[in-house]
């Protein structure tokens, strides 16, 4: 093990272990739990190390099978994507704890199934961040959702029919950045992300670039659940176990939003997406603000934490998509700033999400009342992920805010500020209600008392531990979004800002 | 101005914060959990009053506690301005947890231990508002604290309660999010900074009028705690909290948070100059003078006590928002001190409605007739805190007032000094019938029977705080200084 190969072992953990939880599982489920979490507690420290390594070496390329690029792949470590290692391996690592428990209540049985789908999903994500060639960037894509479509379709109810869904819109979304990866090949004859930034300047044909251009984002607008390409995703996540929503949740969209500044600043340049083509930058603004306040507004409509929590996964995306697209200094920090902090209040909601089904079996407004009493830790935490979501300070949600609000100012969209802001209101009131709810208890009752509750078995001590592992982290992240952006972020930037 | 470093100011706000931890802790033992609040509130005190002397010789603190944002760190400042704002509110807290403990005993309440964990919550909060370096800070605290205080008016859990909370959250988290959180951005935009400073961060930024005129009005309502019309409403919806709450936080510590930092946005992201210039003092006067007119109107109509000291309150604040919008050194200065000397009237007046309604169980002025001669300490106080909240010598109201009324001569705006005095009269007009009906009116029949004063920890607090309203007009030399440093160092 070197430290220029390190990041390799970091996706082979999960991906060897798979093989073994497949196995082994198979004849236990003793061997699920430590198999998982110990792949993942690897990955976490190796991707630790493989992000200090690269803010002091910066670039490192490994060649997978010693096949030189441009036509073997190339797994590329910069300070960005070993960011982006981190928080999946951490996210990853954290939500397993509280999969753990849902999975064994809701799929006995079928366990080892799962946490094979579930560990090879992480693989592809960790994949996904690494890659440096196009088209090994939509093998890994497919691996990924074939996963998430195979994990969503063993929740209950109308899962199946949800996941079917999301295999269509998936499926569209992978043909689309296919065909943008073919058109490219044609143009430059290279599938190297690197190659293609190279040759692709010196390419004749702005049309046919223009195209490809338009099916790569598309593609991905399709797989983040980009306004107004998102459809499938409150349904997909909605119906899936929670197993496997506590963890897809906080990552997949998040990733894609990565995948999308990779394909425009690794293979594309700011000066192609934002001197060339200024229509289509107004165009991604205006759809990202409309969909923060539709998306809000949707999750308004709500009577189910779940639910609720999947629009306002829509509503983020729109945030991290925007701040891209104002192409300034301060809504790019943003961004990539939100990506960190998104994952871990998302992951956040859904650990407390996950507990509170665990102890009471429902995650409808209606049966929450009284729930500060019976669970205080949990809605404590539960708590500090909701003001990270309205943007209270020192929460973390408040900073990445700051700098998009920020950067929508400096470029002058009014409307993605006043989308911002609205959308903070809106979040105000979404949690409160709930906070509310859950605060009260039935108020019918006699002054000041709360109806008497059903003692329930209670979640297992890591299943809350991690919950509070990550709220504790979302007020940490808070305070040293100081020392992240300047010593991490501004370094990750996109050449160009 | 030379700052020292020092945890000191960081060590102010959190004994309260980490001091809500034993106090959970010892939830079953109410003697134990009672005498942590005290011990807590009086290490509070210290503390803050172990910065006075260096604050009044022209000295400062300073701590950092993280950079996060380039050129704005969260940072806790000692300055002159900070520290007269501190030492109101943590002597006033010291007294309100005695009464605390009176009061929440004899009426017997449910949930007491979450009550004073949030109580010092909150009053952390109020302190780091006090001390807070830069805008950033302050609207971290000024959040906090709008959360914290969210159990305390909610306390009874009951229908009225959930409706008056939401309204406050309304209120409060919404003008903050929806008004100061953008103002606060664009003057990062524009200055680069948020630094409290005096004379100002966007003095230089080359703004044009109408932006500023834009970003001021967004602060003046974006700190709805200072009750601006029309974003005054949750305060007289908030009464339904317990008294005590209604003193300090709804009297004292949320309200003049608000004021408080509409007072720094004033002195030190605008300045006194900046504002003249472009002629905004006057966008400032309009808005407190309806403010204060129409909330004494209103509170002429109101019954019910509590209602009626709200409404009063809201009118008061607005002297202090009025006093720095004159834009005159009188009349900053006396805007300043306003917070002081009204606080302690304020307060005392609270303390007696919450004695009143403990000793006899009452809420409406209109069935207190013939209280006074049963409780006359209560009675007597309350006239003190109404003599000195209306400004009359020898009352602390009284130097604020005429502080005021000098700014108002001077800045040659006699229009306001007219508003003063009206308003001045109407104070009387709601406030005297009380005391009268206290003394003067027959009880009805059997009505009072077997009534006498409220338990002694709310007594002696009350008691207090009337004679410190007395007592700060012959020695207001503290505050007077304070005020005055912050004003022009």
């Amino acid at each position: 093990m070197t430290t220029s190969n390190l990041h390799m072992y970091v996706m082979a953990a999960p991906l060897i272990c798979a093989l073994f939880v497949n196995l082994l599982g198979r004849r236990s489920r003793r061997y699920i739990a430590p198999l998982t979490l110990g792949a993942l507690l690897f990955s976490s420290v190796t991707a630790c190390s493989v992000l200090t390594n690269a803010l002091q070496n910066g670039r490192l390329s490994y060649t997978v099978g010693n096949w030189t690029p441009p036509y073997g792949i190339e797994l590329i470590i910069d300070p960005l994507s070993a960011l982006m290692l981190l928080l999946i391996s951490v996210v990853a690592l954290l939500a397993t704890c509280a999969a753990l428990p849902s999975v064994q209540r809701e799929q006995a049985g079928k366990e080892h199934l799962f946490f094979t789908l579930y560990l090879i999903l992480i693989a592809g994500l960790m994949g996904l961040v690494m890659t440096g060639d196009a088209f090994n960037l939509y093998v890994l894509l497919e691996i990924t959702s074939i996963t998430t479509y195979g994990l969503i379709a063993m929740g209950k109810g109308r899962a199946v029919l949800s996941s079917f869904n999301y295999i269509i819109m998936g499926s569209i979304g992978a043909c689309f950045y296919l065909l943008g990866v073919g058109y490219i090949y044609i143009l430059t004859g290279t599938l190297n992300m690197a190659d293609i930034a190279t040759r692709l300047p010196l390419v004749q044909g702005d049309a046919a670039v223009a195209t490809a251009f338009a099916f790569l984002i598309v593609g991905l607008f399709i797989k983040m659940a980009f306004f107004p390409l998102h459809g499938w995703l409150p349904h997909a996540y909605g119906d899936a176990p929670m197993g496997a929503s506590v963890m897809i949740a906080p990552l997949m969209t998040k990733v894609t939003v990565y995948l999308m500044i990779r394909v425009m600043f690794s293979i594309f340049s700011p000066q192609y997406e934002f001197l060339l083509h200024p229509g289509i930058q107004n165009l991604v603004i205006w759809a990202a603000s409309i969909g923060i306040v539709c998306a809000s507004l949707q999750a308004l409509a709500q009577r189910d934490i779940k639910r609720m929590l999947t629009y306002i996964i829509i509503a983020e995306v729109g945030y991290m998509v925007g701040g891209i697209w104002l192409a300034n200094d301060q809504g790019m920090t943003g961004a990539i700033l939100h990506i960190v902090n998104d994952a871990l209040m998302t992951l956040c909601l859904f650990l407390a999400a996950a507990t509170i089904f665990y102890r009471i079996g429902s995650l409808h407004f209606d049966d929450l009342k009284g729930l500060y009493q019976r669970m205080p830790l949990t809605m404590a935490a539960f708590t500090v992920g909701a003001f990270s979501m309205i943007g209270v300070p020192p929460t973390a949600g408040f900073f990445s805010k700051w700098y998009l609000i920020l950067g929508g100012i400096e470029a002058g969209h009014w409307e993605y500020v006043a989308a911002l802001i609205f959308s903070s209101l809106i979040n105000a009131v979404l949690f409160f209600r709930l906070i509310e709810i859950a605060y009260f208890g039935d108020v019918d009752h006699a002054h000041g008392h709360a109806p008497t509750l059903q003692p329930a078995a209670p979640a297992p001590w890591y299943m809350q531990g991690s919950l509070l592992v990550t709220a504790a982290a979302l007020i940490i992240v808070g305070l040293g979004s100081g020392q992240l952006v300047q010593g991490v972020i501004k370094l990750a930037l996109p050449t160009g800002f | 101005m030379i700052y020292q470093s020092s945890i000191w100011p960081l060590m102010a706000v959190l004994v309260s914060l980490c001091g809500a931890i034993p106090i959970l802790a010892s939830s079953r033992k109410p003697n134990l959990r009672e005498s942590w609040t005290l011990l807590i509130a009086a290490a509070k005190v210290i503390i803050v009053a172990s910065l006075l002397p260096t604050v009044l010789n022209g000295g400062g603190f300073v701590f950092t506690i993280a950079e996060v944002i380039p050129n704005v760190p969260i940072q806790l400042r000692v300055d002159a301005m900070g520290m007269f704002f501190a030492l109101v509110a943590s002597i006033l807290w010291f007294f309100t947890s005695v009464y605390s403990i009176g009061y929440m005993r004899a009426l017997d309440e449910h949930d007491q231990t979450r009550y004073f964990a949030s109580f010092a919550v909150a009053i952390s909060a109020t302190i780091g508002v006090a001390f807070s370096a830069n805008l950033l800070t302050l609207y971290l605290f000024y959040e906090v604290l709008s959360l914290s205080t969210y159990p305390l008016v909610t306390h009874h859990q009951d229908a009225e309660a959930k409706t008056s909370g939401r309204k406050y959250l309304t209120y409060i988290l919404g003008t903050s999010i929806g008004f100061a959180l953008p103002a606060m951005l664009l003057t990062y935009q524009l200055a680069g900074t948020l630094d409290f400073t005096q004379g100002g961060i966007l003095a230089g930024s080359g703004a044009s009028p109408a932006t500023l005129g834009l970003i001021l009005v967004l602060f003046l309502f974006g700190f709805a705690k200072a009750g601006l019309m029309p974003f005054h409403g949750w305060l007289p919806a908030a009464m339904v909290a317990p008294t005590p709450v209604s003193s300090f936080l709804h009297g004292v510590a949320v309200v003049k948070v608000g004021v408080f930092s509409i007072l720094r946005v004033i002195f030190h992201i605008f300045g006194p100059d900046l504002l003249l210039d472009v002629h905004l003092g006057a966008v400032i006067t309009t808005l407190a003078s309806i403010t204060i007119l129409v909330a004494s109107l209103i509170a002429l109509t109101q019954d019910n006590l509590k209602r009626r000291l709200a409404y009063s309150t809201i009118g008061q604040l607005s002297y202090m928002i009025l006093g720095a919008g004159m834009l005159s050194a009188a009349g900053m200065t006396g805007g300043l001190l306003h917070i002081a000397m009204h606080a302690f009237g304020k307060i005392t007046l609270f303390f007696c409605a919450g004695a009143i309604f403990v000793a006899s169980g009452k809420k409406y002025i209109s069935q207190m007739d013939g209280l006074g001669k049963r409780m006359p300490i209560t009675y007597l106080a309350f006239f003190f805190g109404s003599l000195s909240i209306i400004g009359m010598p020898p009352f602390g109201g009284f130097i604020s007032k005429w502080s005021l009324a000098t700014g108002a001569v001077e800045s040659g705006q006699l229009i306001l000094l007219l508003v003063l005095l009206v308003s001045s009269m109407l104070n009387a007009l709601y406030f005297f019938p009380i005391v009268y009906r206290g003394f003067f009116l027959p009880a009805a029949e059997g009505e009072l029977e077997g009534v006498k004063e409220a338990p002694l920890f709310c007594l002696i607090p009350l008691s207090i705080t009337a004679f410190c309203s007395l007592g700060l007009f012959f020695w207001p030399t503290i505050f007077l200084q304070l005020a005055k440093m912050a004003v022009s160092p």
